[in-house]
């Protein structure tokens, strides 16, 4: 199911949008600019609601109409009742907070099903880079020095869904996909060694 | 129902005669006066009703110009033709709140009951009680249902009452630089006040009208005192430092040495002309009372459980330290627990709790994002309903 329409997201985004079916509850977190949030506002007619650290990203959501709420995933998911919406969404932000594993529970608990991306720190380039250089690898898609990332708990692939095993959660969708969005071959190791990314839909 | 008043510029309508307004005390007023400012026009299906609830010394001259003191309107930079809140398009009113002193029924004006001024005598209220009145004239304007309520600070706390006891009759809510409660801080700043009033020989046990005389030198403490909690240290700083006023050493005396004793001065006096002291100690005992979630058993999120068709935009200030972005923040939490559209940001200023009276255009971005969402949504709900 590709959307023309949403050509004009991020390619991670493109992916997200896709997959949320319209006039759905949403809760995009880390949703920065809210170009996901809006896309699916005005293209999906989605109830939207986002939650963003940064000010000048919710500044810019609240000037487009959009609901945003400035906010700490590791503090303030406390303050959602359970199940209030359809797709608890967060795009590459679960390497960013401090607690991961809570973080992705609380977005289990908030909606039916969580959209979660990651960065895949198994991609091939930046295992040679680690291996060859020795150093903290930097690439186009994760542009910080170790010690001003905010990239506190990078995964893999293969971490990802040994989280999702270990918690006893259901996985109903991996996606695999490289720098364009295009989506990649499914089978473990490949996905591990050759996604830049990844997308994965859980539900408990 | 509505007349001219003879004293002021503004509107007045006569509300609660035939069934008394009971406040919250349990005492009843009948009648009350409401004064109030309204700026565009009301459209036929009279939709497009703007309330906007000033703040404790605020008044109705939101975007006219004030009739004592000759400036221009507390938010005219906000309100006008082709504004953020454009006139040529919303009918704006805004009414001077029970127990103030601008018109509106208050411890200044005559008890009916006696034919004597109220004074003293004047029953407690609360913001609740100011919100009836609201209400009250909301509906001699023949509005159901009003496009947008919007308030700051103590407005906020009006804007706050609207939502969580007349949702059905507020299509979209702004609230800026507020709280659902009234800290144990804020309750200590108020009552520095007060007593500042009560200490002044010339407030005469409140009956200052009766003795011809009025406590300027206690108001005017309150004023200054509570001027500074408006304020910021940076702001303060930045605006003052500890630069010297009209002299180039100090006199090692307590004139007004520095540039913010004389501002605050200035501030002080200016604010005594304008303003009644008993009206001020009411207002701030409103305030005082005010604790929302108190009356849903501590949870704030239950009292706007209602509320989830309205949407609201939270807005806090950086350097507001007497309603912090903390509290703002708890309001905006508890309105997403509730299932209520709500936008929540802090911006950055220096200009602390005041900030929402200034020039500050990142806010204005914000509203401005904020109204045309609430635009789009009316006109795709009349849209439905055709």
């Amino acid at each position: 199911m590709t959307d023309s329409q949403s050509k004009d997201l991020r390619p991670d985004l493109q992916l997200i949008a896709n997959l949320i079916a319209p006039e759905s509850r949403v809760l995009e977190v880390g949703c920065a600019n809210g170009d996901l949030l809006q896309w699916l506002v005005h293209n999906k007619r989605v109830d939207g609601r986002g939650m963003e650290l940064g000010q000048a990203g919710v500044n810019t959501c609240v000037s487009k109409g959009l609901y945003v709420v400035q906010g700490d995933a590791d503090v303030d998911l406390k303050d959602y009742p359970d199940k209030s919406f359809d797709y608890a969404v967060l795009s590459r932000t679960l390497q960013a907070v401090r607690q991961p594993r809570e973080v992705l529970l609380e977005l289990l608990r908030i909606g039916e099903k969580a959209i979660v991306t990651i960065p895949n720190f198994g991609h091939w380039k930046i295992r040679l880079q680690l291996l060859m250089n020795g150093k903290m690898p930097v690439t186009r898609h994760l542009d910080y020095t170790w010690y001003n990332t905010p990239n506190i708990h990078f995964c893999t692939v293969k971490d990802m869904l040994d989280l999702i095993e270990s918690e006893g959660l259901t996985l109903d969708a991996f996606v695999p996909f490289d720098a364009k969005g295009d989506q990649l071959d499914q089978s473990l190791s490949r996905a591990n060694w050759g996604a830049h990314q990844a997308l994965f839909v859980i539900s408990d | 129902m509505v007349k001219q008043a003879h004293k002021i510029a503004s509107q007045v309508a006569t509300l609660f005669e035939t069934s008394p307004l009971i406040l919250d005390s349990g005492v009843t007023l009948s009648p009350v006066q409401v004064a109030y400012e309204t700026y565009g026009t009301l459209n036929s299906d009279k939709s497009n009703a703007i309330m906007i609830c000033h703040a404790l010394t605020g008044d109705q001259y939101v975007a006219s110009t004030h009739p004592l003191t000759g400036k221009s309107g507390w938010w005219e930079r906000i309100i006008g033709p082709n504004k953020l809140i454009d006139t040529n398009k919303y009918f704006v009113i805004c009414s001077n709140v029970l127990g103030s002193c601008l018109g509106t029924t208050g411890p200044k004006e005559i008890n009916p009951e006696t034919g004597q001024i109220y004074g003293i005598d004047f029953p407690v209220i609360t913001i609740n009680d100011m919100v009836k009145v609201q209400v009250g004239l909301t509906d001699t304007l023949g509005i159901q249902k009003l496009f947008m309520v919007i308030g700051g600070s103590m407005g906020g706390m009006q804007a706050l009452e609207w939502l969580v006891d007349y949702p059905d009759r507020v299509g979209s809510m702004m609230l800026l630089a507020t709280a659902a409660q009234h800290s144990a801080q804020n309750i200590a700043f108020h009552e520095i006040g007060r007593q500042a009033v009560m200490a002044d020989p010339e407030w005469r046990d409140g009956k200052y009208q009766e003795h011809d005389t009025f406590p300027r030198k206690g108001l005017s403490v309150a004023r200054m005192t509570a001027h500074v909690t408006y304020l910021s240290e940076d702001g303060l700083m930045d605006k003052f430092g500890r630069n010297l006023q009209d002299r180039d050493a100090p006199t090692y005396g307590f004139e007004a040495d520095f540039q913010i004793e004389s501002y605050l001065r200035h501030q002080g006096s200016s604010f005594v002309d304008r303003f009644d002291a008993n009206s001020y100690l009411y207002i701030t005992r409103a305030m005082d009372y005010f604790d929302i979630a108190a009356r849903y058993e501590g949870k704030l999120a239950d009292a706007f459980k209602k509320a989830s068709d309205v949407p609201c935009l939270v807005i806090t200030f950086t350097s507001d330290w007497l309603y912090p972005p903390e509290e703002n923040k708890r309001i905006a939490h508890a309105l997403n627990a509730a299932g209520v559209p709500v936008s929540y940001a802090s911006i950055t200023s220096d200009r602390g709790h005041d900030s929402f009276l200034l020039d500050i255009p990142e806010m204005d971005k914000m509203m401005t994002g904020f109204i045309q969402s609430a635009e789009a949504r009316l006109m795709k709900d009349q849209r439905d309903d055709g």
